[in-house]
Protein backbone atom coordinates (compact mmCIF):
# COMPACT_ATOMS: atom_id res chain seq x y z
CA UNK A 1 0.00 0.00 0.00
CA UNK A 2 1.62 3.47 -1.10
CA UNK A 3 1.20 6.21 1.48
CA UNK A 4 0.13 8.38 -1.27
CA UNK A 5 -3.23 6.79 -0.92
CA UNK A 6 -5.64 8.99 1.05
CA UNK A 7 -8.76 7.12 0.41
CA UNK A 8 -9.14 3.55 -1.07
CA UNK A 9 -12.42 2.08 -1.74
CA UNK A 10 -12.90 -1.39 -2.49
CA UNK A 11 -16.64 -3.25 -3.26
CA UNK A 12 -18.38 -0.74 -0.77
CA UNK A 13 -21.98 -1.69 -0.26
CA UNK A 14 -24.58 0.05 1.54
CA UNK A 15 -28.31 -0.78 2.27
CA UNK A 16 -30.55 1.06 3.48
CA UNK A 17 -33.64 -1.82 4.17
CA UNK A 18 -34.73 -2.94 0.96
CA UNK A 19 -32.82 -0.79 -1.04
CA UNK A 20 -28.94 -1.07 -1.45
CA UNK A 21 -27.63 3.18 -2.14
CA UNK A 22 -24.32 1.74 -2.63
CA UNK A 23 -23.73 -1.56 -4.63
CA UNK A 24 -19.72 -1.99 -4.64
CA UNK A 25 -18.17 1.21 -4.85
CA UNK A 26 -14.36 1.02 -5.74
CA UNK A 27 -12.10 4.17 -5.93
CA UNK A 28 -8.59 5.87 -4.93
CA UNK A 29 -8.23 9.01 -4.02
CA UNK A 30 -4.44 10.31 -3.56
CA UNK A 31 -3.04 12.86 -0.90
CA UNK A 32 -3.47 16.01 -2.24
CA UNK A 33 -6.33 15.38 -4.95
CA UNK A 34 -9.21 17.42 -5.68
CA UNK A 35 -11.69 14.97 -6.32
CA UNK A 36 -15.24 15.71 -7.59
CA UNK A 37 -18.21 13.23 -7.47
CA UNK A 38 -20.93 13.82 -9.80
CA UNK A 39 -24.07 12.02 -10.34
CA UNK A 40 -27.60 12.14 -10.48
CA UNK A 41 -29.60 12.56 -7.33
CA UNK A 42 -30.25 9.36 -5.58
CA UNK A 43 -27.13 7.89 -7.28
CA UNK A 44 -25.45 7.09 -3.98
CA UNK A 45 -22.54 10.13 -3.64
CA UNK A 46 -23.24 11.08 -0.69
CA UNK A 47 -24.09 8.12 1.16
CA UNK A 48 -20.41 7.45 0.07
CA UNK A 49 -19.17 10.53 1.33
CA UNK A 50 -20.70 9.82 4.63
CA UNK A 51 -19.21 6.73 4.59
CA UNK A 52 -15.85 8.07 4.92
CA UNK A 53 -16.32 9.35 8.11
CA UNK A 54 -18.78 6.49 9.22
CA UNK A 55 -21.60 8.51 9.26
CA UNK A 56 -23.20 5.85 7.73
CA UNK A 57 -21.93 2.20 8.58
CA UNK A 58 -20.78 0.43 5.52
CA UNK A 59 -22.55 -2.75 4.81
CA UNK A 60 -19.34 -4.70 2.98
CA UNK A 61 -16.30 -3.95 1.11
CA UNK A 62 -13.44 -2.13 2.38
CA UNK A 63 -12.97 1.49 2.73
CA UNK A 64 -9.71 2.54 4.29
CA UNK A 65 -8.73 6.38 4.92
CA UNK A 66 -5.12 6.93 5.16
CA UNK A 67 -3.94 3.23 5.73
CA UNK A 68 -6.83 2.48 8.65
CA UNK A 69 -10.08 0.99 8.17
CA UNK A 70 -13.04 3.14 8.33
CA UNK A 71 -15.19 2.41 11.83
CA UNK A 72 -13.34 -1.44 12.43
CA UNK A 73 -10.02 -2.68 12.73
CA UNK A 74 -8.70 -6.07 11.55
CA UNK A 75 -7.61 -8.38 14.42
CA UNK A 76 -6.45 -11.41 12.50
CA UNK A 77 -9.49 -13.38 10.27
CA UNK A 78 -11.74 -10.95 12.13
CA UNK A 79 -12.95 -7.26 12.19
CA UNK A 80 -13.59 -5.86 15.47
CA UNK A 81 -15.98 -2.54 15.52
CA UNK A 82 -14.20 0.51 17.06
CA UNK A 83 -15.26 2.14 20.35
CA UNK A 84 -17.28 5.20 20.12
CA UNK A 85 -14.01 6.93 20.96
CA UNK A 86 -12.18 5.59 18.43
CA UNK A 87 -14.46 6.26 15.79
CA UNK A 88 -14.56 10.06 16.90
CA UNK A 89 -10.71 10.33 17.25
CA UNK A 90 -11.08 9.65 13.60
CA UNK A 91 -13.52 11.68 12.56
CA UNK A 92 -11.90 14.57 14.00
CA UNK A 93 -8.74 14.15 11.59
CA UNK A 94 -11.37 14.17 8.35
CA UNK A 95 -13.44 17.50 7.95
CA UNK A 96 -16.99 17.64 6.75
CA UNK A 97 -19.26 20.29 5.52
CA UNK A 98 -22.96 20.00 4.69
CA UNK A 99 -25.15 21.13 2.21
CA UNK A 100 -26.99 22.78 5.01
CA UNK A 101 -24.34 24.31 6.83
CA UNK A 102 -25.29 22.51 10.15
CA UNK A 103 -23.89 25.45 12.09
CA UNK A 104 -24.30 25.27 15.91
CA UNK A 105 -27.09 28.30 15.85
CA UNK A 106 -26.42 28.94 19.91
CA UNK A 107 -22.86 29.99 19.45
CA UNK A 108 -21.24 32.37 17.49
CA UNK A 109 -19.14 32.20 13.95
CA UNK A 110 -16.17 32.16 16.57
CA UNK A 111 -17.85 30.22 19.12
CA UNK A 112 -18.60 27.53 16.35
CA UNK A 113 -14.68 27.33 15.11
CA UNK A 114 -13.35 27.40 18.95
CA UNK A 115 -15.44 24.41 19.59
CA UNK A 116 -14.12 21.27 18.84
CA UNK A 117 -10.52 22.36 18.95
CA UNK A 118 -11.28 23.30 22.52
CA UNK A 119 -13.41 20.05 23.16
CA UNK A 120 -11.98 17.62 21.70
CA UNK A 121 -8.37 18.22 20.95
CA UNK A 122 -8.39 19.55 24.65
CA UNK A 123 -6.27 22.90 22.65
CA UNK A 124 -5.94 25.83 25.30
CA UNK A 125 -9.07 28.51 24.55
CA UNK A 126 -6.41 30.92 23.73
CA UNK A 127 -4.70 29.21 21.18
CA UNK A 128 -7.98 28.15 19.58
CA UNK A 129 -9.63 32.00 19.76
CA UNK A 130 -6.22 32.81 17.92
CA UNK A 131 -6.37 30.07 15.54
CA UNK A 132 -10.29 30.78 15.19
CA UNK A 133 -9.65 34.52 14.11
CA UNK A 134 -7.04 34.03 11.70
CA UNK A 135 -9.27 31.01 10.02
CA UNK A 136 -12.74 33.53 10.19
CA UNK A 137 -10.21 35.77 8.23
CA UNK A 138 -8.89 33.01 5.74
CA UNK A 139 -12.41 32.62 4.54
CA UNK A 140 -12.84 36.37 4.17
CA UNK A 141 -14.98 37.06 7.67
CA UNK A 142 -12.79 39.08 9.78
CA UNK A 143 -14.65 41.34 12.04
CA UNK A 144 -17.63 38.94 11.99
CA UNK A 145 -16.01 36.91 15.20
CA UNK A 146 -19.14 37.95 17.20
CA UNK A 147 -22.11 37.28 15.15
CA UNK A 148 -24.78 34.24 15.38
CA UNK A 149 -24.86 31.88 12.14
CA UNK A 150 -28.71 33.12 11.51
CA UNK A 151 -27.49 36.81 10.93
CA UNK A 152 -25.40 35.49 8.26
CA UNK A 153 -26.18 35.32 4.92
CA UNK A 154 -26.36 31.49 3.44
CA UNK A 155 -22.97 31.99 1.80
CA UNK A 156 -21.05 32.94 4.78
CA UNK A 157 -22.65 30.57 6.87
CA UNK A 158 -21.28 27.93 5.33
CA UNK A 159 -18.00 29.69 4.90
CA UNK A 160 -17.79 29.75 8.73
CA UNK A 161 -18.72 25.91 8.19
CA UNK A 162 -15.28 25.24 6.28
CA UNK A 163 -12.98 27.17 8.89
CA UNK A 164 -14.84 25.15 11.83
CA UNK A 165 -13.82 22.10 9.75
CA UNK A 166 -10.30 23.58 8.70
CA UNK A 167 -9.65 24.52 13.00
CA UNK A 168 -9.24 20.50 13.47
CA UNK A 169 -6.34 20.60 11.34
CA UNK A 170 -7.98 17.44 8.67
CA UNK A 171 -6.23 15.40 6.69
CA UNK A 172 -8.89 15.16 4.42
CA UNK A 173 -11.90 17.67 3.54
CA UNK A 174 -15.21 15.83 2.62
CA UNK A 175 -18.08 18.66 1.05
CA UNK A 176 -21.48 17.37 -0.04
CA UNK A 177 -23.20 19.62 -2.13
CA UNK A 178 -21.94 22.85 -0.16
CA UNK A 179 -23.17 24.93 -2.59
CA UNK A 180 -26.62 23.06 -3.17
CA UNK A 181 -28.47 25.26 -0.84
CA UNK A 182 -27.25 28.46 -2.15
CA UNK A 183 -28.78 31.52 -3.95
CA UNK A 184 -26.85 31.84 -7.00
CA UNK A 185 -25.23 34.61 -6.57
CA UNK A 186 -23.44 33.56 -2.88
CA UNK A 187 -22.12 30.32 -4.91
CA UNK A 188 -19.12 32.04 -5.89
CA UNK A 189 -17.76 33.41 -2.62
CA UNK A 190 -18.20 29.67 -1.35
CA UNK A 191 -16.07 28.29 -4.28
CA UNK A 192 -13.20 30.84 -3.78
CA UNK A 193 -13.03 29.53 -0.64
CA UNK A 194 -12.70 25.48 -1.66
CA UNK A 195 -10.53 26.98 -4.47
CA UNK A 196 -8.06 28.58 -2.11
CA UNK A 197 -8.46 25.46 -0.42
CA UNK A 198 -7.43 22.88 -2.89
CA UNK A 199 -4.14 25.35 -3.99
CA UNK A 200 -2.74 24.62 -0.61
CA UNK A 201 -2.77 21.10 -1.44
CA UNK A 202 -5.71 19.40 0.88
CA UNK A 203 -6.97 16.12 -0.13
CA UNK A 204 -10.86 17.07 -1.01
CA UNK A 205 -13.69 14.87 -1.72
CA UNK A 206 -16.11 17.15 -3.20
CA UNK A 207 -20.10 15.90 -3.96
CA UNK A 208 -21.11 18.84 -6.21
CA UNK A 209 -23.24 20.01 -9.24
CA UNK A 210 -20.66 22.55 -10.11
CA UNK A 211 -19.62 21.59 -13.48
CA UNK A 212 -17.54 24.54 -13.69
CA UNK A 213 -15.73 23.97 -10.21
CA UNK A 214 -15.23 20.11 -11.49
CA UNK A 215 -13.40 20.92 -14.61
CA UNK A 216 -11.22 23.65 -13.66
CA UNK A 217 -10.25 22.89 -10.11
CA UNK A 218 -10.53 18.90 -9.99
CA UNK A 219 -7.79 16.58 -10.36
CA UNK A 220 -10.01 13.03 -10.93
CA UNK A 221 -13.40 13.42 -11.58
CA UNK A 222 -15.93 10.30 -11.17
CA UNK A 223 -19.48 9.98 -12.09
CA UNK A 224 -21.62 7.56 -10.34
CA UNK A 225 -25.08 6.76 -10.99
CA UNK A 226 -27.66 3.86 -9.33
CA UNK A 227 -24.73 3.14 -6.38
CA UNK A 228 -22.19 1.99 -8.78
CA UNK A 229 -19.12 4.20 -10.22
CA UNK A 230 -20.07 4.56 -14.13
CA UNK A 231 -17.05 6.05 -14.98
CA UNK A 232 -14.05 8.49 -13.52
CA UNK A 233 -10.92 10.42 -14.86
CA UNK A 234 -9.29 13.31 -15.09
CA UNK A 235 -12.45 16.28 -15.45
CA UNK A 236 -11.94 17.22 -18.51
CA UNK A 237 -11.33 14.03 -20.20
CA UNK A 238 -14.59 12.94 -18.70
CA UNK A 239 -16.23 16.24 -19.27
CA UNK A 240 -15.56 16.38 -22.88
CA UNK A 241 -15.13 12.71 -24.11
CA UNK A 242 -17.56 10.49 -21.86
CA UNK A 243 -17.07 7.10 -22.80
CA UNK A 244 -20.66 5.37 -21.13
CA UNK A 245 -23.63 6.14 -22.95
CA UNK A 246 -25.25 7.49 -19.17
CA UNK A 247 -22.92 9.85 -18.21
CA UNK A 248 -23.06 10.86 -21.78
CA UNK A 249 -26.70 11.59 -20.57
CA UNK A 250 -25.85 13.14 -17.96
CA UNK A 251 -23.94 15.39 -19.21
CA UNK A 252 -26.08 16.44 -22.24
CA UNK A 253 -28.90 17.63 -19.68
CA UNK A 254 -26.40 19.31 -17.41
CA UNK A 255 -23.85 21.34 -19.64
CA UNK B 1 -62.10 61.70 -13.20
CA UNK B 2 -61.98 63.33 -9.73
CA UNK B 3 -58.06 61.92 -9.40
CA UNK B 4 -55.66 59.97 -10.42
CA UNK B 5 -54.10 59.28 -7.10
CA UNK B 6 -55.89 57.13 -4.85
CA UNK B 7 -52.91 58.20 -2.15
CA UNK B 8 -55.03 62.30 -2.24
CA UNK B 9 -58.32 60.63 -0.74
CA UNK B 10 -59.09 60.68 2.72
CA UNK B 11 -59.23 57.13 3.53
CA UNK B 12 -62.21 56.24 6.31
CA UNK B 13 -61.66 53.13 8.80
CA UNK B 14 -63.51 50.38 8.93
CA UNK B 15 -66.29 51.20 11.94
CA UNK B 16 -65.98 48.27 14.72
CA UNK B 17 -69.48 48.86 16.82
CA UNK B 18 -68.69 45.11 18.31
CA UNK B 19 -65.78 46.23 19.58
CA UNK B 20 -67.84 49.39 21.96
CA UNK B 21 -70.33 47.04 22.97
CA UNK B 22 -67.76 44.15 23.94
CA UNK B 23 -65.94 46.41 25.75
CA UNK B 24 -68.89 48.18 27.82
CA UNK B 25 -70.30 45.10 28.28
CA UNK B 26 -67.10 43.82 30.47
CA UNK B 27 -66.52 47.56 32.02
CA UNK B 28 -70.37 46.63 33.64
CA UNK B 29 -69.28 43.21 34.42
CA UNK B 30 -66.09 44.65 36.24
CA UNK B 31 -67.39 47.45 37.69
CA UNK B 32 -70.29 44.80 39.49
CA UNK B 33 -67.46 42.52 40.92
CA UNK B 34 -65.22 45.43 41.89
CA UNK B 35 -68.96 46.50 43.92
CA UNK B 36 -68.96 43.12 44.88
CA UNK B 37 -66.04 43.20 46.12
CA UNK B 38 -65.80 46.03 48.36
CA UNK B 39 -69.56 46.20 49.51
CA UNK B 40 -69.43 42.66 50.80
CA UNK B 41 -68.67 43.16 54.83
CA UNK B 42 -68.02 38.93 55.11
CA UNK B 43 -64.67 39.23 52.90
CA UNK B 44 -63.43 41.80 55.78
CA UNK B 45 -61.00 43.64 54.24
CA UNK B 46 -59.05 44.59 57.67
CA UNK B 47 -58.78 41.03 58.83
CA UNK B 48 -57.08 40.66 55.05
CA UNK B 49 -54.34 43.63 55.83
CA UNK B 50 -54.00 42.07 59.01
CA UNK B 51 -53.02 39.15 58.02
CA UNK B 52 -51.03 39.70 54.89
CA UNK B 53 -47.83 40.53 56.43
CA UNK B 54 -47.82 37.82 59.35
CA UNK B 55 -44.97 36.42 60.55
CA UNK B 56 -46.56 33.45 60.48
CA UNK B 57 -47.60 33.31 56.66
CA UNK B 58 -44.22 35.01 55.77
CA UNK B 59 -42.44 31.90 57.01
CA UNK B 60 -45.21 29.73 55.59
CA UNK B 61 -44.42 31.65 52.18
CA UNK B 62 -41.29 31.15 52.09
CA UNK B 63 -41.82 27.09 53.05
CA UNK B 64 -44.01 27.11 49.83
CA UNK B 65 -41.11 29.02 47.67
CA UNK B 66 -38.49 26.14 48.92
CA UNK B 67 -40.71 23.25 48.62
CA UNK B 68 -41.42 24.66 45.01
CA UNK B 69 -37.50 25.15 44.56
CA UNK B 70 -36.25 22.05 45.61
CA UNK B 71 -39.06 20.09 43.99
CA UNK B 72 -38.97 21.56 40.70
CA UNK B 73 -34.77 20.81 40.86
CA UNK B 74 -35.72 17.22 41.74
CA UNK B 75 -38.11 16.85 38.96
CA UNK B 76 -35.52 19.00 36.50
CA UNK B 77 -32.59 16.80 37.35
CA UNK B 78 -34.50 13.51 36.75
CA UNK B 79 -36.45 14.66 34.22
CA UNK B 80 -33.23 15.37 31.94
CA UNK B 81 -31.58 11.91 33.12
CA UNK B 82 -35.38 10.49 32.22
CA UNK B 83 -35.12 12.16 28.51
CA UNK B 84 -31.63 10.91 27.62
CA UNK B 85 -32.17 7.62 28.92
CA UNK B 86 -35.57 7.20 26.85
CA UNK B 87 -33.18 7.67 23.90
CA UNK B 88 -30.81 5.37 24.51
CA UNK B 89 -30.13 2.11 22.12
CA UNK B 90 -30.12 0.24 25.05
CA UNK B 91 -34.07 -1.64 25.41
CA UNK B 92 -33.58 -1.83 29.19
CA UNK B 93 -32.34 1.87 30.19
CA UNK B 94 -35.25 3.05 27.74
CA UNK B 95 -37.49 0.35 28.96
CA UNK B 96 -36.88 1.87 32.57
CA UNK B 97 -37.33 5.35 31.89
CA UNK B 98 -40.62 4.53 30.02
CA UNK B 99 -41.91 2.11 33.16
CA UNK B 100 -41.00 5.27 35.44
CA UNK B 101 -43.21 7.58 33.27
CA UNK B 102 -45.93 5.54 32.87
CA UNK B 103 -46.33 4.62 36.88
CA UNK B 104 -45.58 8.81 38.33
CA UNK B 105 -47.66 10.00 35.73
CA UNK B 106 -50.37 7.58 35.69
CA UNK B 107 -51.29 7.56 39.41
CA UNK B 108 -52.38 11.02 41.23
CA UNK B 109 -49.62 13.41 42.94
CA UNK B 110 -51.87 13.62 45.72
CA UNK B 111 -51.84 10.08 46.68
CA UNK B 112 -47.89 9.73 45.92
CA UNK B 113 -47.43 12.55 48.46
CA UNK B 114 -49.42 10.52 50.83
CA UNK B 115 -48.05 7.34 50.05
CA UNK B 116 -44.04 8.64 50.79
CA UNK B 117 -45.62 10.03 54.01
CA UNK B 118 -47.08 6.85 55.33
CA UNK B 119 -44.06 4.59 54.05
CA UNK B 120 -42.43 4.94 57.52
CA UNK B 121 -45.80 3.06 58.56
CA UNK B 122 -45.29 -0.16 57.10
CA UNK B 123 -40.94 0.28 56.29
CA UNK B 124 -39.48 -0.39 59.95
CA UNK B 125 -36.02 0.08 58.14
CA UNK B 126 -34.06 1.22 55.12
CA UNK B 127 -30.73 -0.32 54.09
CA UNK B 128 -28.41 0.23 50.69
CA UNK B 129 -26.67 -3.33 49.68
CA UNK B 130 -27.00 -5.95 47.49
CA UNK B 131 -30.29 -7.44 46.86
CA UNK B 132 -30.93 -10.45 49.39
CA UNK B 133 -27.10 -9.83 50.33
CA UNK B 134 -25.67 -8.09 52.65
CA UNK B 135 -25.96 -4.33 53.17
CA UNK B 136 -23.64 -1.09 53.95
CA UNK B 137 -26.02 1.49 54.84
CA UNK B 138 -28.54 1.60 57.60
CA UNK B 139 -31.24 3.56 58.85
CA UNK B 140 -34.89 3.92 60.13
CA UNK B 141 -37.28 5.73 57.11
CA UNK B 142 -38.83 8.06 60.08
CA UNK B 143 -35.43 9.99 60.37
CA UNK B 144 -35.78 10.12 56.53
CA UNK B 145 -39.57 10.98 55.48
CA UNK B 146 -39.94 13.78 57.97
CA UNK B 147 -43.32 15.72 56.21
CA UNK B 148 -40.98 17.83 54.62
CA UNK B 149 -39.05 15.33 52.90
CA UNK B 150 -42.29 13.48 51.73
CA UNK B 151 -43.90 16.27 50.27
CA UNK B 152 -40.68 17.19 48.46
CA UNK B 153 -40.18 13.63 47.33
CA UNK B 154 -43.21 13.02 46.34
CA UNK B 155 -43.61 16.29 44.49
CA UNK B 156 -40.39 16.00 42.53
CA UNK B 157 -40.26 12.94 41.78
CA UNK B 158 -44.25 13.25 40.54
CA UNK B 159 -42.90 15.94 38.67
CA UNK B 160 -39.42 14.02 37.15
CA UNK B 161 -42.10 12.00 35.29
CA UNK B 162 -43.82 15.27 33.11
CA UNK B 163 -40.04 17.00 32.98
CA UNK B 164 -38.86 13.76 31.44
CA UNK B 165 -41.36 14.01 28.42
CA UNK B 166 -40.84 17.56 28.01
CA UNK B 167 -36.86 17.33 28.01
CA UNK B 168 -37.75 14.29 25.69
CA UNK B 169 -39.35 16.85 23.09
CA UNK B 170 -36.62 19.46 23.36
CA UNK B 171 -34.24 16.85 22.61
CA UNK B 172 -36.28 15.76 19.23
CA UNK B 173 -37.07 19.08 18.21
CA UNK B 174 -33.00 19.76 17.84
CA UNK B 175 -32.69 19.27 13.92
CA UNK B 176 -29.94 15.80 13.23
CA UNK B 177 -27.96 17.74 11.23
CA UNK B 178 -26.24 19.23 14.64
CA UNK B 179 -25.39 15.64 15.42
CA UNK B 180 -23.95 14.76 12.74
CA UNK B 181 -22.09 17.99 12.44
CA UNK B 182 -20.67 17.20 16.02
CA UNK B 183 -20.22 13.61 15.46
CA UNK B 184 -18.06 14.72 11.89
CA UNK B 185 -16.14 17.64 14.02
CA UNK B 186 -15.58 13.99 16.50
CA UNK B 187 -17.34 14.83 19.54
CA UNK B 188 -18.62 11.61 21.35
CA UNK B 189 -22.28 11.26 21.85
CA UNK B 190 -22.16 12.72 25.66
CA UNK B 191 -20.19 15.26 24.40
CA UNK B 192 -22.53 16.36 21.90
CA UNK B 193 -25.65 16.07 24.29
CA UNK B 194 -24.02 18.26 26.42
CA UNK B 195 -22.51 21.33 24.54
CA UNK B 196 -25.03 21.36 21.15
CA UNK B 197 -28.06 19.40 21.90
CA UNK B 198 -28.98 20.24 24.64
CA UNK B 199 -28.62 24.28 24.70
CA UNK B 200 -30.64 23.96 21.98
CA UNK B 201 -33.73 21.80 22.85
CA UNK B 202 -33.76 24.62 26.18
CA UNK B 203 -35.61 27.32 23.75
CA UNK B 204 -38.40 24.59 23.72
CA UNK B 205 -38.15 23.55 26.92
CA UNK B 206 -37.77 26.27 29.03
CA UNK B 207 -41.18 27.73 28.50
CA UNK B 208 -43.53 24.23 29.90
CA UNK B 209 -40.48 24.00 32.75
CA UNK B 210 -42.03 27.69 33.71
CA UNK B 211 -45.14 26.51 33.49
CA UNK B 212 -44.63 23.55 35.48
CA UNK B 213 -42.62 25.42 37.93
CA UNK B 214 -46.09 27.70 38.35
CA UNK B 215 -48.19 25.09 37.92
CA UNK B 216 -45.57 23.23 41.24
CA UNK B 217 -45.66 26.76 43.15
CA UNK B 218 -49.94 26.33 43.71
CA UNK B 219 -49.95 22.29 43.66
CA UNK B 220 -47.15 22.46 47.00
CA UNK B 221 -50.46 23.20 48.65
CA UNK B 222 -51.81 19.83 48.41
CA UNK B 223 -49.14 18.95 50.67
CA UNK B 224 -51.19 20.31 53.53
CA UNK B 225 -52.78 17.13 53.89
CA UNK B 226 -49.77 15.85 55.63
CA UNK B 227 -50.20 18.86 57.83
CA UNK B 228 -46.70 20.52 56.68
CA UNK B 229 -47.24 24.41 57.59
CA UNK B 230 -47.02 25.64 53.93
CA UNK B 231 -49.28 28.47 52.92
CA UNK B 232 -52.52 26.93 52.48
CA UNK B 233 -51.98 24.62 55.65
CA UNK B 234 -51.47 27.82 57.35
CA UNK B 235 -54.63 29.68 56.33
CA UNK B 236 -56.46 26.87 57.45
CA UNK B 237 -55.02 26.44 61.06
CA UNK B 238 -55.35 29.95 61.55
CA UNK B 239 -58.53 30.29 59.53
CA UNK B 240 -60.22 27.66 62.43
CA UNK B 241 -59.09 29.53 64.79
CA UNK B 242 -59.99 32.82 64.35
CA UNK B 243 -62.88 31.47 62.34
CA UNK B 244 -61.84 34.07 59.37
CA UNK B 245 -61.49 31.49 57.02
CA UNK B 246 -62.46 33.50 53.70
CA UNK B 247 -60.40 36.77 54.73
CA UNK B 248 -57.14 33.71 54.87
CA UNK B 249 -57.82 32.25 51.80
CA UNK B 250 -57.51 35.65 50.04
CA UNK B 251 -54.54 36.67 51.56
CA UNK B 252 -52.52 33.65 50.53
CA UNK B 253 -54.26 34.02 46.89
CA UNK B 254 -52.51 37.18 47.19
CA UNK B 255 -49.41 35.34 48.00
CA UNK B 256 -49.52 32.94 45.14
CA UNK B 257 -50.47 35.35 43.05
CA UNK B 258 -47.05 37.88 43.90
CA UNK B 259 -45.34 34.66 43.89
CA UNK B 260 -46.33 33.14 40.05
CA UNK B 261 -45.58 37.04 38.94
CA UNK B 262 -42.38 37.33 39.89
CA UNK B 263 -41.52 33.40 38.27
CA UNK B 264 -43.40 34.65 35.23
CA UNK B 265 -40.92 37.49 34.98
CA UNK B 266 -38.45 35.47 35.59
CA UNK B 267 -39.40 32.80 32.75
CA UNK B 268 -39.60 35.49 30.60
CA UNK B 269 -35.87 36.71 30.92
CA UNK B 270 -34.85 33.04 31.07
CA UNK B 271 -36.76 32.51 27.54
CA UNK B 272 -34.27 35.44 26.21
CA UNK B 273 -31.23 34.06 27.30
CA UNK B 274 -32.01 30.93 25.16
CA UNK B 275 -33.62 32.50 22.44
CA UNK B 276 -29.88 33.91 21.90
CA UNK B 277 -28.98 32.90 18.14
CA UNK B 278 -32.84 31.97 17.56
CA UNK B 279 -33.56 35.13 16.21
CA UNK B 280 -31.32 37.96 14.06
CA UNK B 281 -32.54 40.72 16.76
CA UNK B 282 -33.85 40.48 20.00
CA UNK B 283 -37.03 42.56 20.80
CA UNK B 284 -36.26 45.57 23.50
CA UNK B 285 -37.32 44.24 26.86
CA UNK B 286 -39.95 46.12 28.60
CA UNK B 287 -37.43 47.73 30.57
CA UNK B 288 -35.10 48.34 27.73
CA UNK B 289 -38.69 50.18 25.89
CA UNK B 290 -39.20 52.44 29.31
CA UNK B 291 -35.88 53.43 29.36
CA UNK B 292 -36.01 53.89 25.55
CA UNK B 293 -38.25 56.33 25.96
CA UNK B 294 -37.28 57.97 29.23
CA UNK B 295 -33.63 58.34 27.36
CA UNK B 296 -35.96 60.44 24.66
Amino acid sequence: MTTDVMVRAEGVRKRFGLVEVLRGIDLVATRGEVMCVLGPSGSGKSTFLRCINHLEKVDAGRLVVDGELVGYEQRGERLYELREAEVARKRAEIGMVFQRFNLFPHMTALGNIVEAPVRVKRMSPKAADKRGRELLDRVGLSGREDTYPRQLSGGQQQRVAIARALAMDPKLMLFDEPTSALDPELVGEVLDVMRDLATSGMTMIVVTHEIGFAREVGDALVFMDDGVVVESGPPKQVLTNPQHDRTKAFLSKVL
Amino acid sequence: MSSDRASDLPVVPVRHPGRWVAAVVLLVLAAMLGHWLAATDGLHWHVVWHYLFDPTIVASARRTLVLTALAMLIGVTLGVVLAVMRLSANPIVSGCAWVYVWFFRGTPVLVQVLFWYNLPAVMHSLSVGVPFGPSWFHTDPKTLITQFGAAMLGLGLNEGAYMAEIVRAGILSVDEGQTEAAQALGMTRMLTMRRVVLPQAMRVVIPPTGNETISMLKTTSIVSVIGYAELTFTAQIIGSRTFQVIPLFIVISIWYLAMTSVLTVGQYYLERYFARGAARALAPTPIQRVRGWVGR
